[in-house]
């Protein structure tokens, strides 16, 4: 039991610093997607929600669930989308320039 | 087989996504690595989970990515503090009502231990105050609620100690798991603060805000990982308060303020539209749409300065055609990105990028700072507190020691400004009063539509 706790306190320290090693190197200019993109994969509290709505946990547990999956869900998918369509606007040189020159 | 394997797999994507971010040009790749990694995730979860129920599941998927696929879609860029505020709401919201249900099985069960508790205890306060948080923070961006400040007498004592009365009950409910008022209780208290530690905050101090709320989101999943014995919760909640804190550090720091002076000290009135009173004004050098663009076609050099009011009049677009005439002219434009522009952290770099304007013109404030003093004009648009020479020069002034861009040593400066009133610290601009400062008032969009056809008629 205590090991439990030893043990999942082990990773969330490690990961808290591999995650400061990382994101120290996410330069400002992205920071707008690393809002959106940590935004998206901290919505893994669905397989929670899964857990809770689909378990045979009871009436209350699945209704809660029910309503966290879809939550969860909306930060999961809704985050890459928009992750994904934030970072294919930033270009280096544009083609556009060309066009008006 | 278990859904441990899946889960490590996951677990590895996620650091991957987050490292592609360090450069635009594996950003993408990393997104999908991310995305797949999650996916991964959630099919194990069904396959191996003892899931007995598909049904409601199902619709909630389906629900779930309707809405985030449509918010993901259609929402425009200008949106985007709005959206992410959204969007921690809903983590935290999701992150709360697994740990209520999550009490109420355990509870039934008689497998509720103290160390569970304790977790439940974290997951449900933090998850319910990042809910609330981050709708009071919604609200402020999208003008529901008053963007100002709202203090009252004794709310940093009431903060406080609503604060500590949570530890009381995490304390009494790791001793007694059974007495459920108090788990109800400490939900409660953690809507209450939540509402109440944002609303004192104001909209300047957005980013800060933001990326607090983003790591308590953050932690609420984490927490929602210890209760659960899940390692890959624990693991992208780590990741993700990480990130927050470590932006939110930043622009505390781009702002010389240390997080308690944001938390706790609000200050001064709103900028933007209303006000305008009759002061400053009278100093200031303003300018017509000719002699600016007379100063604009003349430069060799120019450096956009934007702010949040860029933002406000969707003038993004007009901004790099502007930058593309003068270009054509023969200039070189560079764009000086303040950490703290705009209400959240990389807000201008999102909305430049919209507007097609490649990333390597834009420079942060370390970059680009020196090379004002050799450039012949500096164009800011709806930026004020970030190229106040107050700053540097007047320690009386509440911002000063934030680091701010040397625009006053420009050769010239045009300011687009909305109206007079002053930015949010309710502070004069001693920039505006400057003889080589040009203030050009009125909305931004529509002043860089004029100098765009000012500056191609003088080229033609």
């Amino acid at each position: 039991m205590s090991n439990e706790l030893l043990f999942g306190l082990y990773i969330f320290v490690l990961a808290g610093f591999l995650g400061h090693y990382v994101i120290e190197k996410v330069p400002p200019l992205l920071h707008t997607p690393l809002m959106a993109g940590t935004n998206a994969i901290s919505g893994i509290s669905l397989v929670g929600s899964l857990v809770s709505a689909g378990g045979g946990y009871g009436k209350l547990s699945m209704v809660l669930g029910f309503i966290a999956v879809i939550c969860a869900t909306i930060n999961t998918v809704g985050g890459f989308l928009i992750t994904d369509r934030m970072l294919r606007m930033f270009k280096k040189k544009t083609p556009a320039r060309s066009a008006k020159a | 087989m278990s859904a441990s394997f899946p889960y490590l797999i996951a677990s590895v994507c996620f650091i991957l996504a987050l490292q592609g971010l360090s450069s635009p040009t594996h950003a993408r790749r990393g997104n999908l690595v991310g995305a797949a990694g999650m996916l991964i995730a959630v099919v194990g979860t069904l396959l191996y989970a003892h899931i007995l129920t598909f049904l409601w599941i199902g619709i909630g998927l389906m629900i779930g990515s309707a809405i985030g696929a449509a918010m993901s879609i259609w929402i425009p860029m200008t949106k985007m503090p709005e959206r992410i505020a959204l969007s921690h709401c809903f983590g935290g919201l999701a992150a709360a009502l697994v740990g209520v249900s999550e009490y109420h099985h355990r509870l039934g069960q008689g497998t509720l231990d103290q160390f569970t508790m304790g977790a439940l205890g974290l997951e449900v306060f933090l998850g319910f105050l990042t809910f609330t948080g981050s709708l009071m923070a919604f609200g402020k961006l999208q003008g529901i609620i008053s963007g100002a400040p709202l203090t009252y007498k004794g709310q940093n004592a009431t903060n406080i100690t609503m604060f500590f009365a949570a530890l009381v009950l995490l304390v009494l409910l790791v001793l007694d798991p059974s007495r459920g008022f108090l788990f109800y209780l400490m939900g409660a208290l953690g809507l209450a603060v939540g509402v109440l530690a944002v609303l004192p905050i104001g909209g300047a101090d957005m980013p800060v805000v933001i990326s607090l709320l983003n790591s308590y989101a953050g932690l609420a999943s984490a927490a929602t990982g210890f209760a659960l014995g899940n390692y890959v919760l624990i693991i992208a909640g780590a990741l993700d308060g990480t990130s927050g804190f470590l932006l939110s550090m930043k622009m505390s720091k781009a702002m010389n303020r240390s997080f308690a002076n944001v938390l706790f000290g609000a200050f001064g009135a709103q900028p933007d539209t209303s006000a305008g009173g009759g002061g400053p004004a009278a100093n200031y050098n303003l300018a017509t749409v000719e002699d600016a663009v007379g100063v604009l076609t003349a430069a060799q050099t120019v450096i956009v300065v934007p702010g949040y009011g860029m933002a406000v009049s969707q003038a993004q677009h007009a901004v790099r055609e502007l930058a593309q005439s003068l270009e054509a002219n023969g200039a070189t434009v560079k764009y000086a990105i303040h950490p703290v522009a705009g209400r959240m952290p990389g807000h201008m770099n999102v909305l430049l990028a919209e507007a097609n304007v490649p990333y390597d013109q834009l420079y942060d404030l370390d970059d680009i700072n020196d090379e004002f003093a050799r450039t012949d004009v500096a164009l800011v648009v709806g930026a004020n507190d970030v190229v106040n020479p107050a700053a540097k020069t007047n320690p009386g002034s509440p911002i000063y020691g934030m680091p701010v861009f040397n625009v006053d040593q420009c050769h010239a400066v045009i300011v687009l400004k909305r109206s007079v009133a002053t930015g949010f610290a309710g502070i004069e601009n001693d920039l505006f009063v400057q003889p080589n400062t040009m203030m050009v008032l009125g909305d931004a969009k529509k002043t860089l539509r004029e100098f765009i056809a000012g500056v191609k008629e003088e080229a033609a």
